[in-house]
């Protein structure tokens, strides 16, 4: 029996292969395809203290060799998904990581508050969204805001917390050191990079939203090297994703230094491939005679 | 309940019925629970385009383990569709959303409305409709290049519209209602959104149930992306806004139930 283990911040995964928030619910839709029990963790679709109705459609669309979505989003609330998605998650022994949206810090506290006494494992704190209070800055596109928002969280989170980073920064490793300076327990990067189509038989815009996220195969170089970045910056572990098709994508984060790895788009396109790539990382680790992924996690120097 | 699944499916054959209108027959496990107003998520060999394409059930057959899709070339993946031949094989997921209620339409008169490439699942659902007290086919299309009617004939009355008048009543399917005369209890429709706004409108007036098909761009197909809702007169029970799960929650909704205003 191969070991596969990976340690996040004194939590053990039984392996490194999550989801990617917004790409798998809360896991009841891929439940039908994929036996839970095999991830590592299932990590949630963003929720926020209150239901989010979301952006208008179309929220989403293909481009080469990935896909852009402005789904904005939407979610039923804390206490709705506290309720259904837990209870649902809790039949199956795999971690969850909740994630947590917000529009100021005041939504992100209610929310952790609301899941400390729940049994998650951990916190992903999703600092893409829009700052109401600071006229619309994300709060993951300033390092002092982001290290603001990181230990007002940090100060309340009962559980350890992932401060989950944008790409669309200058500087991906002044943010992570904002992140592990306010106490974050561990990142995950990378969220989505900001894109645009236009359709020019109606000359709009693809997406109702204008500009949405773009995510899929095309954004995993970028997020490779964000992460190789990040792991070069900061000493807590990381959860890297962005584009991962199959195993050999997750053992490149892995060797760039990332700890754990999330699927995000390419559930949409192979609802299996959560699972495929976590056998594909066995198999490699047999291949290589590796006893444990420490063996060459962050090893590409 | 049925399992969702993605298989290799083989195509059987493919026939071009119109300009850019396909008709494929492709032999998958899943034609036998295969059911009216569902769909299947069809996906491309071309690694640059991602993402499956949602194509409604025209027609089955169950005992031959069948299914039939006809569609209209759009882009990038319909287009490689088009030159699929006997035996090639693709990848398919199904199957997908609810379907087309039937049994309302027990003892009643129903129209099944299609226009353009919504006329597709109204074959299937004519098939389908055995209880029906009668069943007028109404279906609309831009010209003389028409498709499935003939297959519409066996299973109903079959009246059809062209926007330019060169078959038919001269105009839309409601033309059609409207210069027939024609009556229901029940509609069913599926096709463009202004056809589907005035179905919505017509059946309010009549006081009677119309049930129509909706489309959106989806991404994953199985209600966990979210990407393609439509907005709901009521909150909706697994989103707790007023947002449906296009893929899983419809296509089929009850027009009075949903919001077709942009």
């Amino acid at each position: 029996m191969i070991n596969t283990k990976v340690n996040i911040a004194g939590i053990e995964f039984k392996n490194p292969v999550m989801t990617a928030s917004g790409t798998f619910g809360s896991g009841m839709e891929y439940a039908e395809f994929v036996d839970l029990n095999r991830l590592g963790a299932v990590v949630t679709k963003g929720v926020a203290n209150v239901p989010w109705e979301g952006n208008p459609t179309p929220r989403v669309c293909e481009t080469y060799g990935g896909m852009l979505n402005a789904i904005g989003l939407q979610n039923p609330g804390i206490d709705v998904f506290i309720q259904r998605d837990i209870p649902f998650l809790k039949q199956f022994d795999t971690r969850i990581i909740v994630n947590v949206c917000g529009r100021s810090a005041a939504d992100y506290v209610e929310v952790v508050e609301k899941l400390s006494d729940q049994p998650v494992d951990m916190l992903e704190i999703n600092v893409s969204c829009p700052n109401v209070k600071h006229g619309g800055i994300a709060f993951g596109q300033d390092p002092k805001c982001l290290f603001s928002i990181t230990k007002e969280i940090k100060a309340k989170a009962k559980q350890p917390i992932i401060m989950k980073l944008s790409p669309n920064v200058t500087d991906i490793t002044e943010m992570a050191r904002a992140a592990e300076a306010a106490g974050s327990d561990a990142l995950s990067l990378i969220n989505t990079i900001t894109g645009m189509k236009i359709d020019i038989h109606k000359r709009t815009f693809a997406l109702a939203n204008k500009t949405g996220g773009l995510s899929g195969p095309a954004i995993k170089p970028v997020a490779v090297r964000m992460v190789y970045q990040v792991a070069n910056a900061v000493k807590i572990p990381i959860i890297g994703m962005g584009g991962i098709a199959n195993a050999e994508d997750a053992i490149e984060f892995l060797l760039a230094g990332a700890t754990g790895i999330a699927v995000g788009a390419m559930n949409f396109v192979n609802p299996y491939t959560t699972v495929e790539v976590a056998d594909g990382i066995a198999d490699y680790m047999k291949t290589y005679g590796l006893e444990s992924l420490d063996e060459i996690i962050g090893t590409v120097k | 309940m049925e399992q969702k699944k993605k298989e290799k499916a083989v195509v059987y054959r493919q026939t071009q019925r119109a300009t850019g209108i396909y008709d494929m027959w492709i032999e998958t496990s899943l034609a036998c629970q295969a059911r009216s107003g569902q769909f299947i998520s069809v996906y491309t060999q071309n690694q640059s385009a991602l993402l499956p394409r949602p194509i409604s059930v025209c027609e089955t057959d169950k005992e031959k383990g069948r299914l039939r899709i006809v569609y209209r070339v759009a882009g990038t993946g319909t287009r490689e569709f088009a030159t699929y031949k006997s035996g090639h094989r693709i990848d398919i997921l199904g199957m997908l959303g609810n379907g087309f209620p039937v049994e309302t339409a027990k003892g009643k008169r129903a129209f099944l409305i299609g226009g353009g490439i919504g006329i597709p699942p109204m074959l299937e659902l004519a098939k389908t409709l055995t209880d029906a007290a009668s069943k007028d086919i109404i279906v609309g299309y831009r010209d003389k290049e028409l498709f499935l009617t003939d297959d519409l004939k066996k299973y109903g009355n079959v009246h059809i519209a062209t926007e330019d008048g060169s078959v038919g009543t001269k105009g839309n399917v409601m033309n059609v209602i409207e210069a027939e005369g024609l009556c229901a209890d029940v509609i069913f429709a599926c096709g463009p959104m202004p056809m589907l706004r005035a179905i919505k409108q017509y059946a309010q007036e009549k006081g009677i149930p119309a049930y129509i098909s909706l489309e959106e761009r989806m991404a994953c197909g199985v209600g966990a992306c979210l990407g393609c809702v439509v907005k709901t007169k009521e909150i909706d029970h697994h989103s707790h806004v007023n947002n449906a799960r296009i893929c899983t929650d419809g296509p089929v909704y009850l027009a009075s139930e949903v919001n077709l205003e942009n």
